[in-house]
């Protein structure tokens, strides 16, 4: 195991080097520089200006030049500087966006599971029936729903008719003067719509994905077994199929490591949520380079890591495949 | 009248006590509001309507601020809150007339080479510092300093020597007289106490946490939510009534206007179909007030003029006859514009109400196409000449809805008089380098923003036609430069009015652009806030002066 974890993480070094490379050609080729959106069209800024923000920020320099000096940064974890004006350095606006992101999706997930498992055993066992037809429906309608549209909708019942939950934000103005307590509950108020609204879209994958595992598992000898030595049909269902359904679940959550730190850009705008979605879709509108570069460079890392905790995960719930790697 | 009026806003608060007792109503309000008790009491005691220090305004902004400093940021923004916090040594006074703010005069000496500025001696920093020539002198050269990232050198770099003899008094010669040279001092003064150790100012305490002169002192900066900003109780100009300012970053327009009607956001610029669809019920015009003035900017249909299809005068002319420009004001903006015919602001001194106008006449554009040689000569309902058929596309930006439908209708009003358009929508950056930078269009809608200063030299003079310039449609005409010349070099103003009044005959007589339409800002404020007086200026001009009356005072504890 040991042995193999190694490989693993070694094998990961030319796979990041390679995607910072990639990241770093494409963002380059996109048109437009960092400074066209201050200085194009602007009667203002003159020739002067344009050379002088470009020298700024480092621009001027070949392009491989830039590559091996950011990745130089990189290899003492800097991510180097925004082109904002603000000109904060981009681990510090990435700390500044990624609790808030992190918290949201964290309640989504659990959300997401919490339902979405229980309904997927649910149209499993109950296949074809009333129910199961039910939840499809459901969950697809989810899937399908704009969820902008589905939100707009939420705010005028929720916010303006019946005024029971706050519209946009994350918290309200004089929250710094809340106690512990009020800041939690009013923290909660803010995050009902956008955590529901979010798992609500994300139902179907999960649920569908449970429902097929566990059919196939239902289908297995050793249910039928377990049925013909007398076991209760609850037993059967929830001791011995669900667990081996379950199985596939950690790939899935192993996989979705990354998706934590990635807000989405419209539920964000939407609700007005300072998470790491708009953060990342700023930069790339303005092309602030080093912040998009540090956000794809985290993304890909936690995307490596997700992948390698899943098979570890895997490995260590199911000993078919540990000991066969034995 | 009056009296019932605020009999029902005294009804109105006692509503909102009775919903914020029961825990239903807007959260903001839940811990900010007053004991339900205090506010029966002073709904029922009728007084408290004048002016009071107190409350606080929530501003609705698309955009997040970009920095605190706003002489080296270029968004909308930043220039909000910039305004709050700094001051220039001038400004543009409600009638776009320039008057001091630091500068308590000046005297412009030796034809406009030469200004004085004889600065205010009661002025203090934020952090108790007294402002002086040195802090002005300063950021004259923090603006100059090739390491400073800022767009905004270019007028500063004109200036050929500047000094501060004694602390209230600061000089700045020029090389050539430059009369836009009085308004670029309403430059935000930067502390030179803050900032005068600094190696980089994008990384200073001062962009982080800035001291300025304004009439609000910042608070905090929670990026991409909100900022906040509490009131300068020594302001040089008089105590600002309104205690707080919080600019509550919403990105979605839908979002902002629930946050709106449901009491989150005190005031927003509303877009047309919000202003005449939205809010034209009761309920609304209840709690807020909304108005509408003519913009500082412009919209048109800007031709390339190096190509052949557009060389022609009458050419022009007759596209701009075969546009209804009334029509479309009504079918973009819902008729919450009015037309263009130059490029500069209807209410100014400086437009040119008496320039040729282009009313709609299909007939006579026709006619103006048939003079300049194109006809249907093969019956297929467009226009030709020599074998070429009158057909081009009309680019725009990406993102710009009023733009792209503009387009559509200046697409079928065209084809009316057999001329073919093709329209075509590009993301900006890609749509700047890759069209207008290399002059590869043939005609674009794009917008200009316009100042209370009159000077376009960067526009319309020849000059200005290489790569990144603004002159990107390549127009030249010699009476043009020298008029634009003439009118950068002159201080007096009936003077500089004559040239731009000929400046403007000329550009309205061989159309370059299809001037189109000039929008209107179309802010609602929340009905507490008193003594808001529109002008040509807008409506924050007087912002120190609004007032909450201390019976309607919402946010309590600001």
């Amino acid at each position: 195991m040991g042995k193999y974890l190694a490989k693993r993480l070694l094998l990961m070094i030319p796979l990041l080097l390679g995607i910072t490379i990639i990241t770093f050609s494409v963002i380059h080729l996109a048109p437009g520089s960092p400074t066209d959106l201050v200085t194009d069209l602007n009667p203002q800024a003159g020739a002067e200006a344009r050379e002088r923000l470009i020298a700024y920020y480092g621009l001027d320099k070949p392009l491989h030049v830039q590559y091996v000096n950011w990745l130089k940064r990189l290899a003492t974890l800097d991510f180097g500087q925004s082109f904002q004006p603000d000109g904060k350095p981009v681990i510090e606006k990435i700390k500044e966006r990624i609790p808030i992101t992190i918290e949201i999706n964290v309640l989504s997930m659990i959300v997401i599971i919490s339902i979405a498992i229980p309904l997927g055993v649910i149209s499993a066992v109950k296949k074809d029936s009333f129910l199961d037809k039910g939840t499809t429906v459901f969950v697809f309608v989810g899937f399908a729903t704009p969820t902008f549209w589905l939100a707009l909708l939420c705010m005028i019942l929720f916010g303006v008719k019946l005024g029971w939950l706050p519209i946009s934000g994350i918290n309200s103005l004089d929250y710094d003067r809340l106690s512990l307590f009020g800041k939690i509950v009013d923290r909660g108020r803010h995050l009902i719509m956008p955590v529901i609204l979010g798992a609500f879209g994300g139902l179907a994958g999960l649920s569908r994905y449970m429902r097929s595992n566990m059919l196939e598992v239902v289908r297995q000898e050793y249910i039928q077994t377990a049925r013909a030595k007398g076991i209760s049909e609850k037993r059967v269902i929830f001791k011995h199929a669900m667990r081996n359904a379950l199985l596939p679940v950690i790939t899935i959550l192993g996989l979705s490591v990354p998706t934590l730190i990635g807000g989405s850009v419209i539920f964000e705008t939407i609700f007005a949520i300072p998470g790491m979605g708009r953060l990342f879709y700023q930069g790339v509108m303005s092309r602030d380079y080093p912040v998009v570069l540090g956000i794809l460079f985290i993304g890909a890392v936690l995307t490596l890591i997700g992948n390698l905790l899943a098979d570890v995960g895997y490995a260590l719930a199911d000993p078919r495949i540990r000991e066969g790697e034995g | 009248m009056k009296g019932n009026r605020g009999r029902r806003l005294s009804l109105f608060i006692l509503f909102l006590a009775v919903v914020l007792a029961t825990g239903c109503g807007d959260r903001s309000e839940k811990k900010s509001a007053v004991p339900p008790k205090d506010v029966v009491d002073i709904a029922v005691g009728d007084g408290g309507k004048a002016p009071y220090y107190g409350d606080a305004i929530v501003i609705g902004s698309i955009g997040d601020i970009s920095g605190l400093i706003p002489n080296i940021t270029s968004d909308s923004a930043s220039r909000d809150i910039g305004d709050f916090i700094y001051d220039g040594l001038v400004r543009y006074d409600k009638n776009l007339e320039i008057e001091g703010v630091l500068a308590e005069s000046w005297e412009i000496k030796e034809g406009g080479l030469k200004i004085v500025f004889h600065l205010r001696k009661d002025v203090k920093w934020h952090d108790g510092e007294p402002f002086t020539s040195k802090d002005v002198l300063f950021t004259y050269k923090f603006m100059i300093d090739p390491r400073t990232p800022t767009a905004y050198a270019e007028s500063f770099l004109q200036v050929k020597n500047a000094y501060a003899p004694d602390p209230y008094t600061f000089i700045v010669e020029y090389e050539k007289p430059y009369a836009p040279a009085l308004g670029s001092w309403g430059l935000y003064i930067l502390p030179e106490h803050r900032l005068r150790d600094t190696e980089d100012p994008i990384k200073s305490e001062q962009n982080r946490n800035p001291v300025g002169t304004g009439a609000y002192k910042f608070v905090e900066w929670k990026p991409a939510e909100r900022v906040v900003l509490e009131s300068n109780h020594d302001y040089f100009l008089g105590r600002p009534y309104i205690n707080r300012i919080i600019y509550r970053i919403i990105p979605d327009q839908a979002t902002m206007f629930l946050e709106l009607k449901a009491g989150g956001v005190d005031f927003m610029g509303l877009t047309p179909p919000q202003f005449r669809r939205q809010t034209e019920i009761a309920e609304f015009n209840k709690n807020f007030n909304k108005f509408r003035y003519i913009s500082f900017s412009y919209t048109y249909l800007g031709y390339n003029l190096k190509n052949p299809l557009f060389k022609d005068k009458r050419v022009r002319q007759a596209l701009s006859h075969a546009l209804n420009r009334m029509d479309i004001v009504q079918g973009v903006l819902l008729g919450l514009g009015v037309e263009a015919t130059t490029p500069y602001k209807p209410d100014t001194w400086v437009h040119n109400p008496g320039v040729r106008k282009f009313e709609y006449d299909p007939e006579k554009a026709k006619k103006l196409l048939a003079d300049a040689g194109w006809k249907d000569s093969d019956g297929n309902g467009i226009l030709d000449k020599d074998g070429r058929e009158f057909s081009f596309t009309i680019m725009t930006n990406h993102g710009n809805e009023a733009r792209s439908k503009t387009a559509t209708l200046i697409k079928s009003y065209f084809e009316k008089i057999g001329v073919s358009v093709k329209i075509r929508i590009v993301e900006w950056a890609a749509f700047i380098n890759e069209f207008i930078d290399k002059k590869n269009f043939e005609a674009v809608i794009l917008g200009w923003g316009t100042g209370p200063e009159p000077d376009q030299y960067n526009i319309w003079h020849s000059s200005k036609t290489g790569e990144k310039e603004l002159n990107f449609i390549s127009y030249a005409n010699p009476e043009v430069d020298e008029l634009l010349e003439k009118g950068r070099r002159t201080f007096d103003k009936e003077k500089r009015r004559g040239y731009y009044w000929r400046l403007q005959e000329i550009l309205a007589e061989e159309q370059p652009y299809n001037f189109l339409y000039v929008g209107e800002s179309l802010p609602a404020v929340h009905r507490r806030f008193r003594n808001i007086e529109p002008a040509p200026a807008g409506i924050t001009y007087n912002f120190i002066e609004w007032y909450v009356p201390e019976s309607e005072i919402r946010y309590t504890k600001f």
